[in-house]
């Protein structure tokens, strides 16, 4: 069924990725009316969720390119934007990994980049490096450190992103693809699966669709290809089995198989690059993760696989530039396209954001701020982290804090209740689990799953059939037993 | 701080059995700890018989056999605090816990039995290729669903794996209308008990593909086929002889691993099962901390479980009186030739009694084979067995006699019997 809604909106935002929703919480700041469209169940679904989780330093896209320009400017955005909207995110630095006497010649050259970049670098010796990274492969030859590089969670940056741009006033619709945009009378005409929406401006941030939105306008001159990653990640076996990013030497598929701890303390050890044909191509296949693998020993030799509790795979959108795609139409200043944002894509959206908001948006609109703007997330509670008696304290006055959800990652019904209560809606199983790490553990939710599926039912008041693992569609229970 | 002699961390079958046989020990001063809203851990879910058999003498369901424990809990009075989640363990004995009615907890114990079951691999571990759509869950969170919330993951179903729980609920989801359409089984032999291969398979006509993987999920949303292949000696899947079954639904039973992480945190050394490395009496290398049931090691009964938690109580007691004094001098125990692993880990032939049990796995099936149990070099017993599997735990009463203090270690093998003669 197809609708008018007779309603202009100043700005529709086609995706909620973590571009889409960084410029949502921009906009929020302004007069603005913003309205965001997702094709999935949940905000950073896609591309945002399924990558190595780093906040880039910059040392390593080619001087001069917009990759460099809002890598550098983006990461040192972060510990703001991660102060403001409480996401974990950790400064321990990269360190890039020489195996040869002749590598060690690529680091030098790199070390320049860096400095071209304005990125804070260091060369190390082999001896250095073994002292930071004692699980190092015995062949280091050096090493070359970028302290600006972060870990950040991948999963609460853009939920509590979009998050704090609804609580500011923008909107957002959910499990609604942008079929068509036309423009009509000097305005736009955005045509979903469920309705037509109306904008004086559309900014295009659709991820790996955004080659078929941009389209809709007119004739462009770049492709998009997918381009799949493979990774693992492992338990929290140990603190610091290594502390830093550790990158191989970058080549032209990129940076190559890092081996990292997360925020949550797990590690991360991937990905692979291979050019897919779909995409809707997640699946993961045992060659290729072999050969992340042996790709990753060469830098770390002992890494406990044994620990290994989930593999997956994420789709980047590779553009034809080699280059970032950030600029109006040909034809039409107010058609935005922010596109090709693969890596350093995370480090790199705030400041993508904040140009497109500034200077693209602001020649179109009066960007008059709003008076009563809040930067920042109301906060969230994290009993893990509270001292004995606020934890007692908080059990008291909420008992669900008390009751223990997600035995290996001690999540709470508190927290769970907490998420499906805010302003973002969230909708499934894996919303739950990106929000609250619940599912996350050694045992992927083998005891969790079941007991959120039916706490989201009850806090819904809907069948528990109805309750999907993501996706509309991916529902886990059929029926009723006889 | 409240304190106790002994506290109990998990309520279900081996908890509770531990928390008995303390008590009728003399120790009154209990406390279990049990994280769910019932007594009795999985065996709520259990709905099936089958247990009881050897320790009760007769054919019991799940809940009719917590029910026999529960009650002798509160016939005993033996106090329990439900939903309460131990958060923090310290090597001094305290006891760090959450509950809705407690707040935050910290108690004092004299003595600890560590019961906190086990859990079952995921798809994650195992890097199932293909999609990850709906519809690939563990057999025991399908069998939560439909045992205690009532509803059916899928009609069209196909099992990773011939652990007991796949076998349990290949019958289950038979009986609900559900269609079974196999079992993969990536090992030449089945790792679920033979009766279970009777009466859940084979009495419904479900095939069971050994030597054969899961190598491709297929489905966007929710699954919608797998494909399963034949694998080599190393069990890489052999290309070209893929097996496509249109399913709605994929559950996996590919092994249980011991909760263990309360004791891996505290840095407590581990066995080959994964559990805690624990000494004839249950007690891990912490004095007074012990170990029992599935956390220590997978049981395939119920039944050997409350047996081995029972000494585990009656150990916790024993510490609690004074009575099991630590001496300097252990015998390591280990698994040799075709064995997985042995409990425990240390004997103290000081505190051990007359008969020690020692319970172990074999790697494979074997035919015609000793377990040859040997201190240091010397051979001091050998039992025949015509035929051996590793999906039946073997406990062997070995007599203290044949033990000596300074012969070494002690090891449990298997020998071929042509070899021996």
């Amino acid at each position: 069924m197809r609708y008018n809604v007779s309603y202009m909106e100043d700005i529709i935002i086609i995706g909620a990725g973590v571009t889409g929703s960084f410029l949502a919480r921009k906009l929020s700041q302004y007069d603005l009316k913003v309205l965001v469209i997702e094709k999935e169940n949940d905000v950073g679904n896609v591309t945002s969720m399924a990558n190595s989780a780093i906040v880039h330093s910059g040392y390593d896209p080619l001087p001069g390119s917009k990759k460099a320009h809002f890598n550098v400017k983006g990461n040192a955005m972060y510990t703001e934007i991660a102060e403001d909207l409480d996401v974990e995110f950790e400064r321990i630095g990269s360190l890039t990994i020489a195996t040869s006497q002749k590598q060690l010649e690529t680091l030098k050259d790199l070390l320049k980049r860096a400095e071209q970049n304005g990125v804070e670098a260091k060369l190390l010796s082999a001896e250095e490096t073994k002292k930071l990274e004692p699980n190092i492969t015995p062949e280091v030859t050096g090493s070359l450190l970028c302290p600006s590089a972060g870990i950040i969670n991948p999963f609460t940056l853009v939920t509590h992103c979009m998050e704090n741009a609804l609580d500011n006033g923008v909107r957002l619709l959910l499990n609604e693809a942008v079929e068509d945009i036309k423009r009509v009378d000097g305005h736009y005409d955005v045509y979903t699966s469920k309705g037509v929406y109306q904008a004086k401006a559309v900014v295009n941030a659709a991820g790996l669709y955004s080659e078929e939105m941009a389209s809709a306008i007119e004739p462009i001159e770049w492709t998009l290809k997918p381009r799949k990653g493979e990774y693992f990640v492992l338990d929290h076996f140990k603190a610091n089995f290594v502390s830093h990013v550790l990158f191989p030497l970058p080549s032209e598929k990129g940076k190559g198989v890092l081996v990292s701890k997360t925020t949550s303390n797990n590690y991360i050890v991937g990905p692979s690059s291979e050019e897919v044909s779909s995409k809707e191509d997640f699946a993961t296949d045992a060659m290729t993760l072999a050969n992340v693998r042996a790709q990753a020993t060469l830098m770390v030799p002992n890494i406990p696989f044994q620990h290994q509790i989930r593999v997956f795979a994420g789709l980047r959108a590779t553009p034809s530039t080699h280059d970032f795609i950030i600029e109006p139409s040909k034809k039409y200043d107010s058609f935005i396209n922010i596109a090709g944002i693969e890596s350093p894509g995370l480090a790199s959206a705030p400041a993508i954001a904040e140009y497109v908001a500034e200077e693209l948006l602001g020649k179109l609109f009066e960007l008059k701020k709003k008076e009563n703007w809040n930067p920042r997330i109301k906060p969230y509670v994290k009993p893990m982290q509270l001292s004995q008696e606020e934890r007692a304290k908080l059990i008291a006055e909420n008992p669900d804090y008390g009751t223990i959800i997600c035995n290996c990652e001690k999540v709470s019904l508190g927290e769970i209740k907490d998420v499906l209560s805010r302003s973002l809606p969230c909708n499934s199983i894996k919303a739950v689990k990106k929000r609250t790490r619940a599912g996350f553990g050694k045992c992927q939710g083998g005891f969790c799953q079941p007991r959120v599926l039916m706490i989201i039912a009850k806090h819904k008041g809907v069948s528990p059939t109805e309750i999907c693992y993501d996706k509309l569609g991916s529902n886990i229970l059929l029926e009723e037993s006889k | 701080m409240r304190e106790y002699q002994l506290v109990v961390i998990g309520g279900g079958s081996a908890g509770m059995a531990a928390a008995i046989s303390a008590f009728d020990k003399g120790v009154k001063e209990i406390l279990i700890l049990e994280k769910g809203e019932f007594l009795g851990g999985v065996l709520n879910q259990c709905i099936h018989n089958g247990f009881g058999l050897t320790y009760f003498k007769e054919e019991l369901t799940g809940p009719e056999f917590l029910t026999r424990l529960s009650k002798k809990v509160e016939e005993r009075g033996i106090e329990y605090e439900l939903n309460a989640f131990v958060i923090g363990l310290g090597k001094d004995k305290t006891v760090t816990y959450i509950s809705p009615k407690s707040g935050l907890e910290k108690i004092k114990a004299q003595a600890i039995v560590m019961a906190t079951g086990c859990y079952e691999r995921s798809a994650g571990a195992i890097a199932i290729p293909g999609d990850r759509p709906a519809g690939i869950l563990t057999a025991g969170q399908a069998q939560l669903y439909l045992n205690e919330y009532g509803y059916l993951v899928g009609k069209k179903v196909f099992i990773l794996g011939s652990g007991d729980i796949g076998l349990i609920m290949a019958r289950r989801m038979s009986l609900e209308g559900a269609k079974v359409l196999g079992v993969a089984e990536i090992m030449p032999y089945s790792n679920g008990l033979n009766r279970n291969i009777v009466q859940c398979l084979q009495d419904y006509g479900i095939p069971l593909y050994l030597s054969h993987t899961v190598s491709r999920c297929i489905g966007k949303e929710r699954l919608e086929a797998i494909e399963i292949s034949k694998v080599d000696e190393r069990l890489k899947p052999i290309p070209g002889t893929e097996m496509r079954f249109e399913c709605d639904v994929l559950l996996l039973s590919i092994g249980l691993i011991p909760y263990n992480s309360l004791l891996d945190n505290l840095g407590l050394p581990t066995s080959n099962s994964r559990g805690a490395a624990v000494n004839e009496h249950m007690e891990t290398a912490l004095p007074g901390v012990f170990s029992c049931g599935n956390v220590l090691h997978v049981h395939d009964l119920v039944d050997n479980v409350v047996v081995e938690a029972e000494l585990a109580g009656e150990s916790a007691a024993l510490y609690i009186k004074g009575e099991l004094p630590e001496h300097e001098k252990k015998l390591k125990v280990g698994p040799g030739n075709g064995i997985g692993y042995v409990v425990p880990s240390f004997v103290d032939l000081e505190n051990a009694s007359e008969k020690i049990d020692l319970k172990f796995r074999v790697r494979k099936p074997s035919k015609n084979v000793y377990i040859d149990i040997k201190q240091g070099d010397k051979s001091i017993k050998r039992i025949y067995k015509m035929s051996i599997i590793p999906s039946e735990m073997e406990i062997i009463k070995l007599p203290k006699s044949l033990l000596s203090n300074d012969g070494g270690d002690i090891t449990v093998s298997l020998q071929p019997k042509e070899e021996t003669l």
